[in-house]
């Protein structure tokens, strides 16, 4: 017989896979409106934030109904815990991709400062890494929730790479600062989505195999 | 169904996002409580009740012992008649007919308002005969083939047919308790009633007979209209819709159950729900 939290629960969890889906799909195109300097994807971006807060208020209030209504234990209690934090690192995923779709409206106003080739590489490596926490969530892969946590360093060494490309340029010819710097700020935002990305990933750890992997060097995940 | 939720489309999106999660629908009151009073004595153990019960839905009603849960929950199908010195005034109304008017047939009125007690209490007859007890001495079936399709059909809504479908000759009070307590259940369900009242029908169960019980509730409300009293909070928690918590006979909150448990409105509610009580 069904246990009756249980389909609240299985509520709960499709309500965070759409959340998913939404910061993804915000994420994919704020990006590509800074590499395809269109100004129709950054207003989508800025006008679907709306969707994605109303939405961490809903499973906030699911989360607390789960808490006060059924007394959870184990595995169960773990999947609400990491939920509500999953829930908030998402937020703030949809929060970056609106950073990168403002940036994107300003740089569209200055000529290309160079051609974008790391920028992208750091945007797949982001988007891929935000896809398969959320995968790793859905068939509780511990294995690939690993492999997004590898990636991490990955992405702050690219980072890194496009911070000193872009200094040099703006050091060279100061008619570049501007747009320079808002593509220093793009690429912070996606290091950032990174990182929510592995925070989602070390609670799939805590999920299923109900250990606290945050804070850990990675040799010891 | 309505819903007293508030929902935003994103249709973009494909999209809805709704302000509360697990939001108590609202459906027509089966019974409607009005200044329901009842007296033992000078005793007043319910006091001017105003309160619904909504249809297929399950109502809890929660408070510290003797708050006059039962007393209550015993008016609405006129129990408490059977106890002597009890005065009952205010009206109960089923389906809008007042059930304490002079021409109400109290027969009837306990057939389509049917109870589950505490103490799971089987006849001591057998499986069969506890299920088709109702049905013989209302005469509500004509041939032996009917009460056969009757008895199993409120065995199975009870949850209890594959257990006992091969041995419902041997006597009922070889049943667990839990078995015994769904029993119960059945023999209330074979006279299709329309609401059924549960007096603490879990309490004297194990934690696995209690959520077999549960569940059984929330199969149960899609077709019935169930009013359960329990002193466990958790349990009210867990299945009801709406919830009424009781203190001294007088109703201090009626709530959908996520929002009594996650923001009462009454302090003294929060101090109960909190165990802060006393």
């Amino acid at each position: 017989m069904e246990r009756h939290f249980e389909r609240d629960l299985a509520e709960l969890q499709q309500r965070v896979l759409w959340m998913g889906s939404l910061v993804e799909r915000a994420v994919h195109q704020a990006v590509r409106a800074v590499f395809e300097g269109d100004e129709n994807l950054a207003r989508q971006v800025l006008s679907e934030e709306t969707a994605v807060n109303e939405m961490q208020m809903e499973i906030d209030e699911r989360v607390l109904q789960m808490l006060a209504l059924y007394q959870l234990m184990a595995a169960d209690l773990r999947m609400v815990l990491a939920i509500s934090r999953i829930n908030a690192d998402l937020e703030r995923i949809g929060d970056q991709a609106v950073n990168i779709a403002e940036s994107a409206q300003r740089i569209l106003r200055h000529p290309r400062v160079k051609p974008y080739v790391d920028l992208p590489r750091m945007s797949e490596l982001a988007e891929s890494m935000v896809r398969d926490s959320l995968n790793a969530l859905i068939h509780k892969d511990v294995e690939m929730a690993r492999a997004v946590l590898q990636r991490d360093d990955q992405l702050d060494r690219l980072r890194d790479q496009i911070f000193r490309e872009l200094l040099t340029y703006m050091m060279e010819n100061s008619a570049v600062v501007f747009p320079a710097f808002e593509l220093i700020l793009v690429a912070k935002n996606l290091e950032r989505i990174g990182d929510h990305a592995t925070n989602i990933a070390e609670d799939v750890f805590y999920i299923v195999a109900g250990r606290d992997v945050r804070h850990q060097a990675l040799d010891r995940r | 169904m309505n819903s007293t939720t508030a929902t935003k489309e994103f249709p973009l999106l494909k999209v809805t996002v709704s302000d509360r999660a697990r939001a108590a629908p609202v459906t027509e009151p089966k019974i409607a409580l009005e200044a329901l009073t009842v007296r033992y004595g000078r005793r007043v153990a319910v006091d001017a009740v105003t309160m619904p019960v909504y249809r297929n839905l399950i109502t809890a009603i929660i408070g510290p012992s003797g708050c006059g849960k039962s007393s209550l929950l015993r008016a609405l199908n006129r129990m408490n008649d059977t106890i002597a010195g009890v005065q009952t005034s205010g009206r109960v109304l089923l389906d809008g007919q007042d059930i304490y008017t002079p021409e109400c047939d109290v027969i009837a009125l306990r057939r389509r308002v049917g109870m589950v007690f505490q103490q799971p209490n089987p006849f001591p007859k057998s499986i069969y005969d506890n299920v088709a007890f109702g049905l013989r001495i209302n005469g509500l079936v004509h041939s032996r083939a009917e009460l056969d399709e009757r008895v199993e059909r409120a065995l199975r809504q009870a949850a209890l047919w594959d257990e006992v479908k091969d041995r419902l000759d041997r006597s009922a009070l070889q049943l667990s308790g839990g078995e015994q307590q769904r029993l119960c259940i059945a023999r209330a369900l074979a006279v299709e009633p329309e609401v059924l009242l549960m007096d603490e029908p879990a309490s004297a169960l194990d934690p696995i007979s209690t959520a077999k019980i549960e569940e059984l509730m929330f199969a149960l409300k899609q077709q019935y209209t169930i009013v359960i009293v329990t002193h466990n909070m958790q349990q009210a928690a867990r299945v009801s819709d709406f919830t009424a918590f009781l203190l001294s006979g007088v109703l201090v909150e009626f709530s959908s159950t996520p929002q009594l448990f996650t923001n009462p409105a009454d302090p003294r509610t929060e101090a109960y729900i909190t165990g802060r009580f006393g």
